[in-house]
């Protein structure tokens, strides 16, 4: 039982960041504070991927001359990572445009917390 | 042209239009309509194209570079990608042309950026139906949802608050998905779909393959607004303008169904999802509630466009129904009610857009029998639509509701079908109360004499869209047989039934 923990601690590791970072984004009431969970979860997901290509007595994925091309249990999986790539710059184009929302209800409502806005949108609502 | 290529051709066409317009519109903002408009009709002649060209010679692969899968990502141009992406381009066409005048109503400084962020996201929506390989489609979800942020945010006062929302619910829809491909990238090493079909047969006992399909369909049904899960819907489809709401409503729910069908029963089979684990069934029985619920909350709602939003939810409900009973006939009015929701959503999303144009304000409580002497064309054509909405022959609602209700007589699922009739009626409630406004008041012959109402039409850009989605309806509906034995047939994948 104890090897299974320690044996899949990056899994554990990235479990809770995901939960922290979900936890983030549906219970905290500052706007901002939901786009950091929103970050922490999907740098979990880069954390899983990255995990998943792992090998035991691997190298880093560049040709070394001494092990040779033939082996592949020698290297680390590199596509995770490429794909990883992909993905942070998709959360920092997601990143940015929420921070843009944000800004344009702060102008518009001059608060974040989420529980005054749904007030100040019912009284809208109400005089409408 | 050449003929394996034609897959990849939409989306580029969508993705260069969409880096194009800030630069040509850069100082001319009116040149940013037609642009788009133009890109637009190439994709619709081009969705033709592909679908005869798919139903003469079967599925066109194109890979990307040339290098093949599972290496390389390809574009896969089946049946049921081809008919998918002809529904969309002919429905974003329409809607792009009621799309000027409302826009230049609403938000006339806007329109440079509004139509680059309108190609983005149909690039992301042909993208995800057209595409082989599993992470691809997650770039292409992300493409069409950061663009519908964008569109969703450049509405009235409350629209940021509601694209917010929604940003927040589509991205951890998003990461689910991508969590679902990163376990099943574990169990099979590759992320091409027609290869991990080839694998999965030998490892579907692995908790990995599990973990990730249900990852990935959770992620899916927050995308399509599946009833647990649809909680971004209404507000920001009724705070977004209406040229996005038009756009968004008949399309963009109906991609995350496309891909729930497309991994459900393309690539792990029916067998396994149905009766190796009850995922079907699961579904099913939320898409049950969700038809239930949608149509009471729709009874509810003043403002029209929110009405519809619930209304959505039910529809999708139907979709969500027709997979959970994984039968041929149920995929087949799944599929159909894909087409035929997307038309009646258009049609009734752009009457809404008519209403807020011409008398300002699309609130139920406000409507009056004047509109029908007013707007004689918009209001019949939502009476077709709203006909179709509630089931009656021949028009196209009634013939999707007919195949799932034979799907579930197939399966003896005795409460489903209770569950479409009951949906009926309660459509018949929420659109006739409005018909009844509209249409039935008694004649006050005092008041017609003393009320002279001018009678004033919407634009011709605004109607003719209108008019040819209503008569759409109803042919389409005639011609049902046609289309279901033509196409849908073909897309049915084998080992079902």
């Amino acid at each position: 039982m104890f090897d299974f923990f320690l044996g899949h601690y990056a899994y554990w590791f990235m479990f809770a960041l995901m939960t922290l970072g979900l936890w983030g984004m549906i219970f905290k009431k500052n706007l901002v504070k939901k786009l950091i969970g929103m970050t922490i979860f999907q740098v979990s997901i880069i954390i899983f991927y990255i995990a998943t290509s792992s090998k035991w007595g691997a190298t880093v994925p560049v040709l070394d001359p001494a092990i040779g091309a033939t082996d592949t249990s020698k290297y680390i999986n590199p596509l995770p990572h490429t794909l990883m790539l992909t993905a942070i710059v998709v959360g920092v184009a997601t990143i940015g445009v929420a921070f843009a929302l944000v800004i344009s209800i702060y102008k518009r409502y001059r608060t974040l917390d989420e529980s005054i806005l749904s007030e100040k949108l019912k009284k809208e609502d109400d005089t409408e | 042209m050449t003929l394996s290529n034609t897959p990849a051709l939409i989306p580029l066409i969508f993705l260069g239009t969409a880096a194009l317009i800030p630069i040509i519109a850069s100082r001319k903002n009116w040149i940013a309509f037609p642009f788009s408009l133009l890109a637009s009709l190439i994709s619709v002649f081009i969705s033709i194209y592909n679908i005869l060209l798919v139903l003469q010679k079967g599925s066109v692969r194109y890979f990307f570079g040339g290098w093949a899968p599972p290496i390389g990502i390809e574009y896969v141009l089946d049946p049921f990608s081809a008919f998918i992406v002809l529904v969309i381009n002919s429905i974003a066409f329409l809607v792009l042309i009621h799309s000027k005048r409302v826009v230049e109503n609403e938000h006339p400084d806007r329109r440079t950026p509004y139509y680059a962020v309108v190609m983005l996201m149909l690039c992301g929506f042909n993208g995800i139906v057209l595409t082989g390989d599993f992470f691809n489609l997650y770039v292409f979800l992300e493409i069409s949802s950061l663009a519908l942020y964008g569109m969703i945010a450049i509405g009235e006062k409350k629209s940021p608050i509601a694209a917010f929302r929604y940003l927040i619910m589509g991205t951890i829809g998003a990461s689910f998905y991508l969590l679902g491909t990163g376990f099943l990238f574990m169990a099979t090493g590759s992320l091409n779909m027609a290869d991990i079909k080839m694998i999965l047969p030998n490892i579907y006992q692995e908790h990995t393959v599990i973990v990730g399909l249900i990852l990935m369909v959770i992620g899916m049904a927050i995308k399509m607004a599946m009833f647990p899960l649809h909680g971004w819907l209404p507000d920001s489809y009724t705070y977004a303008p209406s040229s996005t709401a038009a756009l968004v409503a008949p399309t963009g729910t109906k991609i995350g169904a496309y891909v729930i069908i497309r991994i459900l029963f393309f690539i792990f089979g029916v067998s396994f999802v149905s009766k190796m684990l009850p995922l079907t069934q699961v579904l099913g029985w939320l898409a049950a509630i969700g038809i239930i619920y949608g149509s009471i909350m729709a009874i509810a709602q003043k403002e029209m466009k929110r009405m519809l939003a619930y209304s959505s939810i039910a529809q999708v409900g139907y979709i969500g129904l027709g997979i959970g009973l994984a039968n041929p006939l149920g995929l087949i009015g799944a599929v159909l009610h894909v087409m035929n929701h997307a038309l009646m959503k258009a049609c009734l999303f752009l009457v809404a857009g008519n209403f807020r144009t011409k008398l300002g304000h699309s609130n139920i409580n406000r409507f009056t029998d004047s509109i029908r002497k007013q707007m004689p064309w918009t209001t019949a054509a939502f009476a077709v639509a709203s006909l179709s909405m509630v089931g009656l022959p021949p028009t196209v609602g009634f013939f999707s509701k007919w195949y799932l209700a034979l799907g579930t007589i197939k399966n003896s699922n005795w409460i489903f079908l209770a569950v479409i009739l009951i949906s009926s009626l309660l459509n018949a409630v929420y659109f006739f109360r409005i018909l009844e406004k509209i249409y039935l008041r008694p004649p006050d012959a005092e008041k017609d004499r003393t009320e002279k109402i001018k009678k004033s039409e919407a634009y011709p850009s605004m109607l003719v869209p209108t008019i040819i989605l209503a008569i759409a309806i109803l042919v389409i509906g005639l011609l049902n047989a046609f289309i279901v034995k033509g196409i849908i047939q073909k897309i049915i994948p084998g080992g079902m039934g």
